[in-house]
């Protein structure tokens, strides 16, 4: 018989074709590496990822994908789900401003029009200077002391149109 | 001398830290030598950052105390509690706090939240304690006696719960905590975890030791990103202690708890879209049958409950189940942390036994509205609770006295609006968050809240009216009846409550011009 003699090696290509650069790459096998053995792991990846990265790359979903043994359609069906895992990279800081209603009585409807004015930008959008990307937020648990919003993980609260403004200047100049 | 500055996220969203640092440059600078502790907020939060002074043993009230007002506050000589435009006299006396009982919330605002030995020294750990000399079912049947229901909004009683969860076979059984406090006006969860965090890990270790589970999960929502600097923490110092791990104080009982961070789903407030969430999928909901109970994480039996349960749980096996019994009304017992929100003078959080009025909680707490104008409307039990007009002021907060009225208490939140809200707006803005935020795996939720918020606008544009308001009321119906979890199902709540009780919000001015030409 010469079936060990016939069989031919395909070659399998082992690494997802990506546009990830070396560092971001190794910052997702990491993530992955260190965090893989939990349960239910996903979620704590892609947010080692987006901590490390600042968002979730889309070539870094077939990397995570063959490192938990999943599909990439799976991967790629989670980090859309949830509105945190951003998928492009946002500016150097990240405004989640309050939608939900505590807010919306207390003006948020008005400031919400000032800060899309005022940046230039809708939500998910960055603003040209690439120093601020807005996106929404439902809730930030700051509802007696409303309008509210998160600069990166920072909360203010009581924001007026002017505050927003003084805000916007200090984060513009820490960069 | 101890001067206390809030690290409660609220309070640092109004400089509290930039006030510590104040208090510490400006004391270092006059020579006096202060000892400075971050803890939770007291939940009068509109005085916030709150400063407490700690004069002989009582603690004097300054707030809301702003980096700029520090120099001021040392030359009126608060640190000897002398009176400054900022000062509120003795903490416990303000009357906010004074009518309020406090049973869950009895420590938060008062100790360091990192220090286990503060914790204790104020009866933590008793409970557990306790339970640890007692068998499983009885630590049970002390919870199902106590009265106490899940606090996240459902109301389910959790003796009957962890019940199930004790009579479920399975070699491995989990705790889990839902602290994905999702809902607008409510902060109750996240002013615990932050002031108090040793209170939610003994109230899910006592929960382990009643059903046989060994593993916990704190499922928490990653807009908090101070209470989980605060429970991991806390964790580890629980764990050096040995109220966590392997051998709990030496009884051969183990128990291990870690925290896992949402990402931003709404929907993974809803118990089985938080399992799938934990297992790392999609948030979707699960169908029930089978119950969490039975075959939750992983398949496996497991008790899910909110913070607050959890939290409640300590005192009533210190305390005994009748003592929380004691409080409430019919079969609301215990005490519920309201928190009121929105536009509200005097908003926080106030912890009271059920039966108190709206009205009361809203004027003799709340102040009246922030602007000073009427208050036209109250949303209760958060984005899927009812709109509620003043004629409904007067209705006790109780489980089934809102259920009644069409609304619920839900997690306790309130919000109010002014007489400036658009109440066909609100409405409008049911429909859209409930699109924005279903999960997508029933049809009634997924497409119904789209097609909600084109007929809300075709009935705002006047458009037919009656006809759209015929389909909106069927709309809700099919929503109400036919979706799979409370998102969907407990969305016309707001929108029909907006209907009922302002329909001339409805009716927009153009349109009447329109019809009189």
């Amino acid at each position: 018989m010469s079936d060990q003699a016939s069989r031919r090696v395909i070659p399998i290509k082992v690494e997802p074709a990506s546009s990830l650069s070396a560092a971001q790459r190794t910052a997702v096998l990491d993530a992955c590496a260190r965090l893989k053995a939990l349960p239910g792991a996903l979620l704590p990846i892609l947010h080692a990822v987006q901590e490390a990265l600042r968002f979730v790359p889309k070539d870094a979903v077939p990397l995570i994908a063959r490192e938990l043994n999943l599909s990439v359609a799976e991967v790629h069906g989670v980090v859309s789900f949830y509105h945190y895992f951003l998928q492009e990279r946002p500016g150097r800081h990240v405004v989640h401003l309050c939608r939900a209603e505590a807010c919306q009585a207390l003006g948020s409807v008005a400031l919400e029009a000032h800060v899309k004015a005022t940046l230039g930008v809708d939500f998910h959008g960055t603003t040209r200077d690439g120093a601020i990307t807005l996106e929404p937020v439902y809730c930030l648990g700051n509802c007696a002391l409303g309008p509210s919003l998160m600069i990166d993980e920072q909360l203010h609260g009581r924001i007026t149109p002017d505050r927003f403004d003084a805000l916007m200047t200090q984060n513009r100049e820490r960069t | 001398m101890k001067i206390y500055v809030p690290r409660d996220a609220a309070a640092l969203g109004v400089g509290a830290d930039q006030t510590a640092q104040a208090i510490v440059a400006e004391a270092q600078r006059r020579g006096v030598a202060v000892e400075l502790i971050r803890n939770g907020s007291r939940g009068l939060l509109w005085l916030e950052p709150l400063v407490e002074v700690d004069v002989a043993g009582t603690r004097m009230a300054y707030g809301p105390v702003q980096s700029h007002d520090v120099a001021g506050l040392f030359d009126a000589g608060f640190t000897s509690g002398k009176p400054h435009a900022l000062s509120h006299g003795v903490t416990e006396d303000i009357p906010y706090l004074k009518r309020q009982e406090r049973l869950t919330f009895a420590r938060v605002g008062i100790t360091d939240p990192r220090s286990l030995e503060d914790y204790k020294k104020h009866g933590g750990y008793r409970g557990l304690t306790a339970a640890l000399a007692q068998a499983p079912a009885q630590i049970v049947a002390s919870v199902t006696e106590s009265g106490l229901r899940g606090r996240g909004g459902a109301a389910f009683p959790a003796g009957i719960k962890w019940k199930t969860v004790l009579g479920a076979p399975g070699a491995q059984k989990y705790v889990v905590c839902n602290a994905d406090e999702g809902d607008s006006g409510t902060f109750s969860d996240r002013m615990l975890m932050e002031g108090d965090p040793f209170a939610l890990i003994e109230g899910m270790t006592i929960a382990g030791l009643a059903t046989g589970a060994t593993q916990g999960y704190i499922y928490l929502r990653w807009e908090y990103p101070q209470a989980k600097v605060a429970l991991e923490a806390a964790i580890a110092a629980a764990r050096a202690a040995r109220y966590l791990g392997p051998d709990i104080q030496g009884s051969g009982k183990g128990f291990e708890l870690e925290v896992r961070m949402g990402a931003g789903a709404y929907i993974c407030g809803e118990e089985t879209s938080l399992l799938d969430s934990l297992e790392g999928k999609r948030g979707q909901v699960r169908f029930k049958p089978p119950l969490p109970a039975l075959q939750g994480l992983w398949g496996r039996p497991t008790v899910i409950n909110n913070v607050i349960t959890f939290a409640s749980v300590p005192i009533i096996l210190d305390r005994g189940a009748k003592f929380y019994q004691h409080f409430g009304m019919g079969r609301s017992r215990g005490t519920l942390p309201m928190q009121l929100a929105g536009n509200i003078k005097h908003g926080g959080l106030v912890e009271i036994a059920f039966g108190m009025t709206l009205r009361e909680l809203l004027y003799d707490f709340g102040g009246g509205s922030f602007s000073g104008r009427p208050i036209r409307a109250v949303q209760v039990g958060g984005p899927l609770g009812a709109y509620h007009p003043e004629s409904q002021f007067d209705t006790p907060l109780d489980y089934e006295a809102f259920a009644a009225i069409k609304g619920m208490l839900g997690h306790g939140g309130l919000v109010a609006f002014d007489d400036s809200v658009d109440m066909a707006a609100q409405a409008r803005y049911a429909m859209e968050f409930c699109a924005i935020e279903s999960c997508g795996k029933c049809t009634p939720c997924r497409i119904g809240s789209t097609r909600g918020v084109e007929v809300i606008d075709r009935l705002i544009a006047g458009e037919d009216a009656a006809k759209q308001e015929a389909i909106l009321r069927d709309l809700c119906e099919t929503l109400t009846y036919g979706s799979l979890c409370a998102l969907g199902g407990l969305t016309p709540y707001p929108v029909i409550s907006a209907l009922n009780h302002f329909p001339q919000d409805f009716v927009k001015p153009v349109r009447a011009s329109s019809a009189a030409g």
